[in-house]
């Protein structure tokens, strides 16, 4: 049938290789592991979720395969039983032939409804199963781990949606199908073919096999060199992309030059292997059909000396349908070949997809849940209403009892270890102690492992030894959502989501009101810019805020995390050269964010530093020094020498 | 548009020309057989006659073979011409990017670039083929037939015309609704993508939101709309194939009927009936390849444009006749400068700059974001044309270089900088091809990246991924520094280039720069004080104009902007990393 959409979407402004089954696949992936799994595992999603329209897509086939058959007989019938005949008559009578006719009509209207219903029930199936692929792979993808993201490259997760998802479409859509249609097709025929005769149907089979065995050759050629195309070809974009992108340095740097000369390399390589794929794809064709023809010549001589000679029965009449089959037989089989391409893609596209799929999620052993309180008799006890003070609601695994404790934001590190990898330790014996409503900034040198102590308060990443207490709970047994629902965050690479203004502040509690949008949006002070905004808290935002400056985008995030109100914060201050007036409006901002909540802040502000209840200073992933402002100076350590700039060897 | 797309199948020209000539012999042939099939059912099988089955059963084979050769021919010459003129178009795509000026690339964006260069480049390949393959196979496999039919019974094969005519303006019906309710179906799938990407890169902020749920129904509910849509714009295209079978089936029945009385009247042989029904399905096949083909060819028009619109871009630079190949000293004088990104913009980004720099000075240059510092320093090394007056280094008005030579010795160090994919070394030598081993060092040294690269297990060999993304900030600042400074250049531009680093190093840097490298002539722009304060002039810059120019402290007396700045750094405001023991 028509298919009306290119082989793959164009991604539009995306980043990231894009095209035709374009990746970032760095490594050679020459073969497919278990091509049967994986295909066994595509049509379960089809059967899981779409079985009876499948199967009535399958029968429809059927009903279209007997029709067209009864369409080909048809030709038979009306030559041998009505033109035949009429020769030999004077005054033929046409009602029979008539009635003939009407009903192979009824055939073919029978053939053309069940290709219809085919098509038709399709469509559904296929794009339901694509929006299920999809929704699972996302739903999935939201549940893994901040580890899999920070590990594999963003540009090969997307091009899992763009181009996987897109091969196992046609898969799905045409490939299969048409196999199905084939199969039933060859078997009808073949018996067909052995009910008129054997010795010639032997013949044909013999061809068929040529025919195999030429189109396996060739398309298992074809398919090698389609997946060494895919690779040069995710190596060449690759090579745009970083080049492109970094096409200003290029510029400067006179480098243009070599630059051709690396990617003439790249862009060759790329030729050589997709001239080749898309030759053994092109002959393909040409073969299997000329061969075809061949095999008919052979049938159509052998059935003659047959038929001539009187030998295993075989009339002419018999020999005119059976050169008909011959030719029905090959068309299918020649079909089916065509297909190998795409199942090929289909499949390593499918592997691709079931890698993310089976990619572990991230566990939550957590019980301890958060939940409204309230203060009855001088007990804290659970409510369903927003009060606005909270509880650790910890249920004891032991013996079932109940324990509330007021959720104030005292966090605690003792002796914790830490590394992204189990060999190389990033963080060594932190301890630290912050009670709730203080304010602990961090400050040393890049790489000194600043950020890294934040990601593990919520979580993002586990800690190897070591404890590390939320309001004297260990944050192990909290629940995930729970615990990162009471700890605010405010990044230095500020994202922002498509949508508007207000979805995006609306972020952090999505059933803020109106006006606790507007009340958020004051404190961080982003009401004054948003107010300027062609269409106020209904701009749309896209790209990322593009539209916005980059303080704008700050503002914003410090809006989002002050809606949700969290008892605890993190905080890690821009180093990025902003303007000393937006700059002054988003420190004013923040300070309002962080008043009376616990803060951790990766410091770079002055005024920040001096106003924490506690400063610890890291190198190489070690507490070397603590204290207040005040304290630190006194001890004419590295902080001193941080804050005076007498630093090191000067 | 399609002249300039064309001009790139350059070397391929013969092999495009020749794949519709053999595709044509592959056509004559497979026409061939149909005939010659009846013939071996008509005269051989039927009339009983061994001897006529073997003479046509060979002519038939051999023109499969001639069929043969020409598909074979012609799939090589295809897939030769289509993947080479898909490897010309990114080739000279690229190539001619490489000519770009600023102005240029800003234009198309990186983005638009990339996706040119790859979605829309494949696109075209995939049309091209189709094109030499199809376009001349299908319509004229078409003829043939019809010409065939006509040959064997004109009346009869009228039926053909009428049901080619119905079907091509029902196809192109269909079609043109189709293809118009999927392109509006397509923005829905770059939108969902869009929500992909974004979910990709700011996961944390997802996860930390606990927003997983929340993004997750997002997803689902566009998810569920692209469904709706493209669900929608498939009927149209499904009824195609009912469409084709129902005008096939028509046709047969048709022939059927009329030709069973015409050959009642004798007007007709059985055979000829044979081969009429066996045309009847070639010409409407290949009417249906004609009308993929035009879907195909429509939906790649977008991409051809997009290509020969970077193909066909000049630069909007371009390089003197006698250019001056030698930079004579660091001076730099802006003469009257004004200067717009955009000529038709109302007001200029810079207006009336003049200014007078010595070989040597060091030059601090402070300001808010947009009041034009990264403007001003761009126009120096000719990244971007002056709109008016002019700007001379060395003496010489920067039109008046050889565009590479300036660049070589004028270097900067951008804002946005960027590494690229190989070793550390490789990355310094950006600067200067042949530097040796030691003055790779020596550079590093100078910005104050030895200290780091030597904890590297590897060194100077370690790798940097694609983007620099396994050193840190400050660390790809100071590799970016260390790059520019092996070009030796007799000036130095650093755009801001030490904010991700410590003020002590930022200090040693500049120490270093002082001590070492006294005869280049440094501009540095900064948002710190402490970067600019010791330099030997500052520049303060506000709403594209010079508000003031002299020494720190001749500005903390006359400038009202430099000191309020000063006084927000230094006073309880400022940056942590930046205060200065005085």
């Amino acid at each position: 049938m028509a298919e009306a959409r290119p082989a793959a979407r164009p991604m539009g402004p995306m980043r990231g290789p894009g095209g035709p089954g374009a990746r970032g696949m760095r490594g050679p992936r020459p073969k497919i592991k278990n091509p049967g799994k994986l295909f066994m595992r595509v049509m379960k999603y089809v059967f899981r979720d779409y079985a009876i329209p499948y199967i009535i897509v399958i029968a429809c086939i059927f009903i279209g395969v007997f029709a067209s058959i009864q369409g080909t007989l048809f030709t038979k019938t009306l030559i041998d039983e009505y033109i035949t005949p009429f020769l030999l008559t004077p005054t033929p009578d046409f009602t029979p032939l008539a009635k003939a006719i009407g009903r192979v009509a009824i055939f073919y209207a029978i053939g053309i409804i069940s290709g219809y219903t085919q098509n038709r029930i399709m469509i559904n199936v296929t794009q339901g199963v694509l929006r299920n692929l999809r929704d699972e792979l996302f739903e999935h993808m939201e549940k893994l781990p901040i580890k899999y993201f920070d590990t594999h490259a963003h540009g090969d997760i997307m091009s899992v949606y763009t181009n996987d998802i897109d091969t196992m479409r046609q898969l799905i859509s045409q490939s299969i199908p048409q196999m199905v249609n084939s199969v039933v097709t060859v078997i009808s025929v073949f018996i067909s073919m052995v009910i008129l005769n054997v010795p010639l149907t032997v013949l044909t089979l013999v061809m068929v096999a040529v025919m195999m065995f030429c189109a396996s050759k060739t398309a298992g050629n074809s398919g090698k060199y389609f997946l060494e195309q895919q690779k040069n070809l995710g190596t060449v974009n690759g090579f745009i992309e970083e080049m492109i992108e970094g096409q200003k340095v290029v510029k400067v740097f006179c480098h243009e030059e070599e630059n051709m000369t690396q990617f003439k390399e790249l862009n060759d390589n790329l030729f050589v292997s997709a001239n080749k794929a898309h030759t053994y794809a092109n002959i393909l064709g040409p073969i299997n059909a000329q061969l075809g023809n061949v095999s008919y010549v052979l049938c159509a001589i052998a059935g003659g000396a047959l038929a001539l000679s009187g030998i295993s029965g075989l009339t002419l009449g018999g020999l005119a349908s059976f050169l008909t089959f011959n030719k029905s037989f090959n068309m299918p089989i020649n079909q089916v070949t065509q297909q190998l391409n795409s199942i090929i893609m289909a499949l390593a596209g499918a592997e691709r997809y079931f890698n993310l799929l089976d990619a572990e999620v991230e566990t939550d052993e957590g019980y301890v849940t958060l939940v409204n309180a309230k203060e009855e008799n001088g007990k804290l006890v659970e409510c369903e209403e927003r009060t606005g003070r909270w509880a650790w609601k910890h249920t004891h695994q032991a013996d079932g009892s109940v324990d509330y404790v007021e959720l104030k934001g005292e966090v605690v590190f003792d002796f914790v270890d830490f590394g992204y990898t189990d060999e190389k330790m990033v963080l060594h014996d932190i301890e630290l102690y912050a009670k709730p409503g203080q304010k602990i900034a961090f400050v040393g040198s890049t790489g000194a492992g600043k950020t890294t102590i934040t990601n593990l308060i919520n979580r993002f990443y586990d800690i190897q030894d070591g404890k590390i207490r939320y309001d004297g709970i260990n944050v192990n047994k909290i629940k995930k959502s729970d615990l990162r629902r009471s700890l605010g965050m405010v990044l230095q690479e500020t994202h922002l989501f498509t949508g508007t203004v207000a979805d995006n502040i609306r972020f952090g509690k999505l059933d803020a009101t109106d006006e606790e949008v507007v009340a958020a949006a004051k404190l961080a002070n982003a009401d004054a810019f948003i107010a300027r905004l062609p269409q106020g808290y209904d701009t749309m935002l896209v790209g990322d805020g593009a539209n916005l400056s980059q303080g704008q985008r700050q503002l914003l995030a410090i809006a989002r995390a002050a809606i949700a109100d969290p008892p605890v914060l993190i905080l890690d201050e821009a180093t990025s050269s902003i303007d000393t007036r937006t700059e002054r409006i988003i420190q004013e901002s923040m300070d309002r964010l962080m008043h009376g909540r616990t803060t951790f802040v990766i410091a770079h502000r002055l005024s920040t530093v001096k106003n924490s209840d506690c400063i610890m200073v890291l190198e190489q992933g070690r507490i070397i020094e603590r204290g207040t402002h005040e304290q630190l100076l006194e001890e004419k350590g590295k902080y001193y020498q941080l804050y005076t700039g007498n630093a090191i060897g000067a | 548009m399609f002249k300039t797309l064309l001009k790139q199948v350059k070397q391929y020209k013969w092999v495009a020309i020749a794949t519709p000539l053999c595709m044509l012999l592959e056509v004559l042939m497979e026409t061939m057989i149909p005939f010659l099939m009846a013939s071996i059912i008509d005269k051989g099988v039927n009339a009983g006659d061994m001897g006529h089955i073997i003479k046509i059963g060979v002519l038939m084979i051999g023109t499969a073979l001639i069929g043969l050769a020409g598909g074979l021919l012609g799939g090589c010459f295809g897939a030769k011409a289509s993947t080479g003129f898909a490897r010309n178009l990114r080739e000279a795509m690229y190539n001619h990017i490489q000519t770009f000026s600023f102005a240029n690339i800003d234009k198309f964006s990186t983005a638009g670039l990339i996706t040119r260069m790859t979605t829309d480049v494949n696109s075209l390949q995939m049309s091209f083929q189709m094109c030499l393959r199809m376009a001349m196979r299908a319509p004229a496999s078409m003829i043939c037939a019809l010409v065939m039919a006509f040959s064997i019974n004109a009346k009869l094969s009228m039926i053909y015309l009428v049901a080619v005519a119905f079907l091509g303006v029902v196809l192109f019906f269909l079609i043109r609704k189709g293809s118009g309710l999927f392109r509006a179906a397509f923005p829905k799938y770059d939108e969902l993508n869009a929500s992909v990407q974004e979910n990709v890169s700011a996961i944390r902020v997802v996860k930390a939101f606990v927003r997983e749920e929340e993004e997750t129904r997002k997803f689902k509910k566009a998810s569920n709309n692209i469904y709706k849509v493209f669900s929608k714009a498939e009927k149209y295209m499904i009824l195609n194939g009912p469409l084709m079978q129902l005008t096939v089936y028509t046709c047969i029945i048709l022939i059927s009927w009329f030709g069973a009385k015409m050959i009642v009247g004798t007007e007709l042989t059985t055979g000829e009936l044979m081969s009429l029904l066996a045309y009847c399905m070639n010409i409407l096949m290949n009417l249906m390849m004609l009308s993929m083909l035009f879907i195909m060819l429509s939906m790649s028009l977008a991409s051809a444009e997009r290509v020969s619109e970077v193909l066909n871009e000049t630069s909007s630079l371009q390089n003197p006749e006698n250019p001056i190949m030698e930079v004579k000293d660091g001076s730099i004088v802006f003469k009257n400068v004004d200067f717009g990104y955009n000529t038709t913009s109302e007001k200029p980004v810079l207006r009336d700059i003049n200014l007078e720099i010595k070989a040597g000075e060091t030059i601090g240059i402070m300001g808010g974001t947009g009041t034009g510092k990264t403007s001003l320093i761009n126009l120096i090394s000719r990244l971007y044309d002056v709109t008016d007056g002019e700007v001379l280094v060395g003496g010489h008005n920067v039109k008046e270089y050889d565009m590479e030579a300036l660049r070589e010795q004028v270097a900067v160090v951008l804002q946005k900088n960027v590494l690229f994919s190989g070793t550390i070394y490789e990355n310094l030598r950006w600067g200067n091809s042949e530097a040796t081993d030691d003055e790779c060092k020596q550079a590093c040294k100078l910005a104050c990246a030895d200290e780091f690269i030597e904890r590297f297990t590897d060194k100077y060999d370690t790798y940097i991924e694609q983007g620099g993304s396994n050193v840190s900030g400050g660390q790809k600042q100071r590799l970016c520094i260390a790059r520019a400074l092996l070009k030796k250049p007799k000036v130095l531009i650093l755009d801001d280039s030490t904010s991700a680093v410590d003020t002590a190093t930022d200090a040693k840097i500049r120490k270093a720069f002082r001590e070492d490298l006294p005869g280049i002539t440094k501009l540095i722009i900064a948002q710190r004080i402490s970067s600019i304060q010791d330099a030997d002039r500052i520049i303060v810059m506000d709403d594209g104009e010079i508000n003031g120019f002299g020494t720190h402290e001749e500005l903390l007396e006359t400038n009202a902007i430099y000191r309020e700045v000063y006084e927000s750094q230094t006073g309880g405001s400022g940056d942590f990393d930046e205060k200065e023991a005085d």
